[in-house]
């Protein structure tokens, strides 16, 4: 996908030429390879810096919550589906937007990378049209970047971005006949006890850091449940309980709403699966609801809804 | 002092033997990386490794620590009264652990233990502790010891040091503890010359295959609030998502909490690691928070690290180069450019 730089940098350039906005979020090249840095630029002369390729996997639309300028943004399928989110949730105007669509062929997992090359150091990665060359003191291996995208992007049906003001490049094939939640209703089978098990072994390495949780744009709270003192709801201490439920109480808060994004995997320094706990309500919302979150403006959340005739007896 | 060489089969051996005199913390590979973890048969010490996710600094600092417990109870005699937890300072020995994180403790160490304040819990598990270095034939490219006073053999903190020699370890006692330590350690061979040259040859190719220099020389001359006021911050701070990874991976991150946990009558009084990122930290009970907004919470990890730190302990930055944070930010702040941006910062030139 690096094809896509110059394009980003020249509509970059425009858009501040053309005084459309005010400032334009993107990502610029990392210090360290497979890593890019969000960067907020605010004049044509630092478009240079931005960058785009298979390691931009954050989710930018977490910088755009309750700004006041007017804001340029790139948006792969995921990001653009929480710009939608954010919207339809009043954190941030549409008007306020320019948003540079880009179709998106799915980000690399760097731990797969480093896995494939037994955890030595890798001290540069080059990436070509379907493969990448994985260098380092001794070594050098060229992989194919389709046995090393991350899980969320292998399962991705909206690789193209659902909203945008332009459009970078040609929209890409999305996948069908994609089996999403093959591994949930692996634990769906289970009895409550090996799944209790299950995660709290998931769980076992977690370390309270929350990146998890702030990586994720849904996460906008003023006070976070976990950062509450009056009352605190949860302990503070490194107790599996307190850390099951944040991990419990955090999917929750995402349901209906997640777009499987993978950046709080993605950021996650003990490497745990989380998004084991996000895409079982995805499924729910998919197969209760034919749900998926941030579509289309037109639809409110699935959770802020209620019809006084619902076909369904409960919410009644 | 001794120096013994030990194939490393033996090595591993001899640490077993070691176990009645010593609780033996050894890196093990989990997964993608190493921890350290107590040594016992299910677990396979794995010298082989660069360094380990999280630093070894639980191992004298836990994440969570009780300090007192009290009960509720008012038939009991004791009750409402607080009582220091009990606590076993056995001797332990943190074997591999590398130079940058043996130096962190001496960074850490005017914090629990100056002449004004010492941190019981801090002094006597650190007393109790025995730290045997592994030296760094290949350190990463994300190293920076040798810009903040240690190196991939530097000796600072360290009780005892390993050369890998490949096939043998050689190990050198650096101080009484270390002797005490080698003493009690069976078999091995006395090193012969050819090892003890081996060594040094390890030592400085390691030197030579660090290629970061970070600047640090200036920052005890620039004014606190000149720094503070520094126009960098809003884009050091951009990227930032105020998670805990680089305070908690961190060797010299020492804020904490104390929080009393009840469970029915039984109280705890527990310590906890706290990170300068997260908004709570500053909450005063007021409401108010001096640290409310994202670029003030980067802007004191960096200032206290590299300013604060420089000015009141004279004794460097806290930091000490092993590179975790850079490794692990989730969104590459990179502390290698933000103390260049410190150290280079001119007021004048604003």
């Amino acid at each position: 996908m690096l094809e896509y730089v110059e394009k980003i940098r020249k509509t970059a350039r425009k858009l501040f030429k053309d005084d459309k906005v005010d400032v334009f979020i993107g990502y610029k090249k990392g210090s360290v390879p497979m890593m890019n840095q969000p960067v907020l630029i605010n004049t044509a002369d630092q478009a240079d810096l931005l960058y785009w390729d298979r390691n931009c996997g954050l989710n930018l639309c977490n910088y755009l919550t309750r700004r006041t300028d007017r804001i340029g943004i790139i948006a792969n399928g995921c990001n653009s589906r929480n710009i939608v989110t954010h919207i339809t949730e009043n954190q941030i105007r549409r008007d306020q937007l320019y948003i540079v669509g880009i179709p998106c062929k799915g980000m690399i997992d760097h731990r797969a990378v480093q896995r494939a090359v037994k955890q030595q150091e890798i001290l540069a990665v080059e990436e070509h049209a379907e493969t990448f060359t994985v260098k380092g003191r001794d070594f050098e291996k060229t992989l194919n970047i389709k046995d090393y995208l991350r899980s969320n992007c292998l399962v991705c049906t909206h690789r193209n971005p659902v909203i945008f003001d332009e459009i970078i490049g040609q929209p890409v094939e999305e996948q069908r006949e994609i089996d999403a939640y093959k591994d949930v209703k692996e634990i769906e089978k289970m009895d409550p006890e090996n799944k209790w098990n299950l995660f709290t072994r998931m769980i076992d390495k977690c370390i309270r850091c929350y990146a998890c949780r702030d990586a994720c744009p849904l996460c906008y709270c003023p006070t976070c449940f976990v950062d509450e003192s009056r009352p605190q709801w949860i302990g503070k201490s490194s107790d599996p309980i307190d850390t099951m439920t944040f991990h419990v109480l955090r999917a929750y808060h995402c349901a209906g709403r997640c777009t499987d994004c993978g950046a709080c995997e993605r950021v996650c320094p003990m490497g745990i699966p989380v998004r084991q706990f996000t895409k079982k309500l995805n499924k729910d919302a998919q197969e209760f609801f034919s749900w998926e979150a941030g579509l289309s403006l037109d639809q409110r959340p699935l959770l802020d809804v209620f019809r006084p005739d619902d076909y369904n007896d409960f919410i009644r | 002092m001794t120096k013994k060489i030990y194939t490393k089969k033996e090595w591993i051996k001899t640490l077993a033997g070691l176990k009645s005199s010593y609780n033996i913390f050894v890196p093990v590979r989990d997964g993608d990386f190493h921890t350290f973890e107590a040594m016992d048969d299910k677990k396979n010490p794995d010298f082989n490794f660069k360094n380990t996710r999280l630093s070894p600094k639980s191992l004298i600092y836990p994440q969570s620590e009780r300090l007192f417990e009290y009960t509720l109870n008012e038939n009991d005699p004791d009750a409402n009264i607080i009582k220091q937890s009990k606590k076993d300072y056995f001797p332990q020995a943190i074997v591999g652990i590398r130079p940058c994180d043996a130096h962190a403790f001496q960074i850490v160490r005017p914090n629990f233990d100056n002449p004004e304040y010492q941190d019981p819990w801090w002094v006597q598990r650190y007393n109790s502790t025995t730290f045997v270095g592994l030296g760094c034939n290949n350190p990463d490219s994300t190293c920076f010891c040798t810009s903040v006073g240690g190196g991939p053999f530097s000796e600072k903190g360290l009780d005892a040091l390993l050369y890998d020699l490949g096939d043998k370890f050689l190990v050198k006692a650096l101080t009484d503890k270390g002797e005490t330590f080698l003493n009690q350690a069976k078999g091995g061979k006395e090193a012969d010359e050819a090892a003890l040259k081996a060594s040094e040859g390890l030592a400085a190719s390691a030197l030579d295959k660090i290629r970061n220099k970070v600047s640090t020389d200036k920052l005890k001359d620039k004014v606190q609030t000149e720094l503070f006021d520094a126009p960098f911050w809003d884009e050091v701070a951009f990227a930032c998502i105020n998670c805990g990874t680089c305070t908690y991976l961190c060797p010299t991150c020492w804020c904490f909490d104390i929080q009393d946990e009840v469970f029915k009558k039984q109280g705890d009084r527990i310590r906890n690691w706290d990170s300068c990122m997260f908004p709570l930290f500053t909450l005063h009970g007021s409401g108010h928070n001096p640290r409310a907004r994202k670029v003030q919470r980067v802007r004191q990890r960096f200032m206290h690290k590299l300013k604060y730190y420089v000015d009141r302990y004279n004794n460097g930055v806290q930091c000490s180069g092993c590179g975790r944070c850079i490794r692990n930010c989730p969104v590459n702040i990179d502390i290698r450019q933000v103390c260049e941006l410190m150290n280079g910062f001119s007021h004048k030139n604003q």
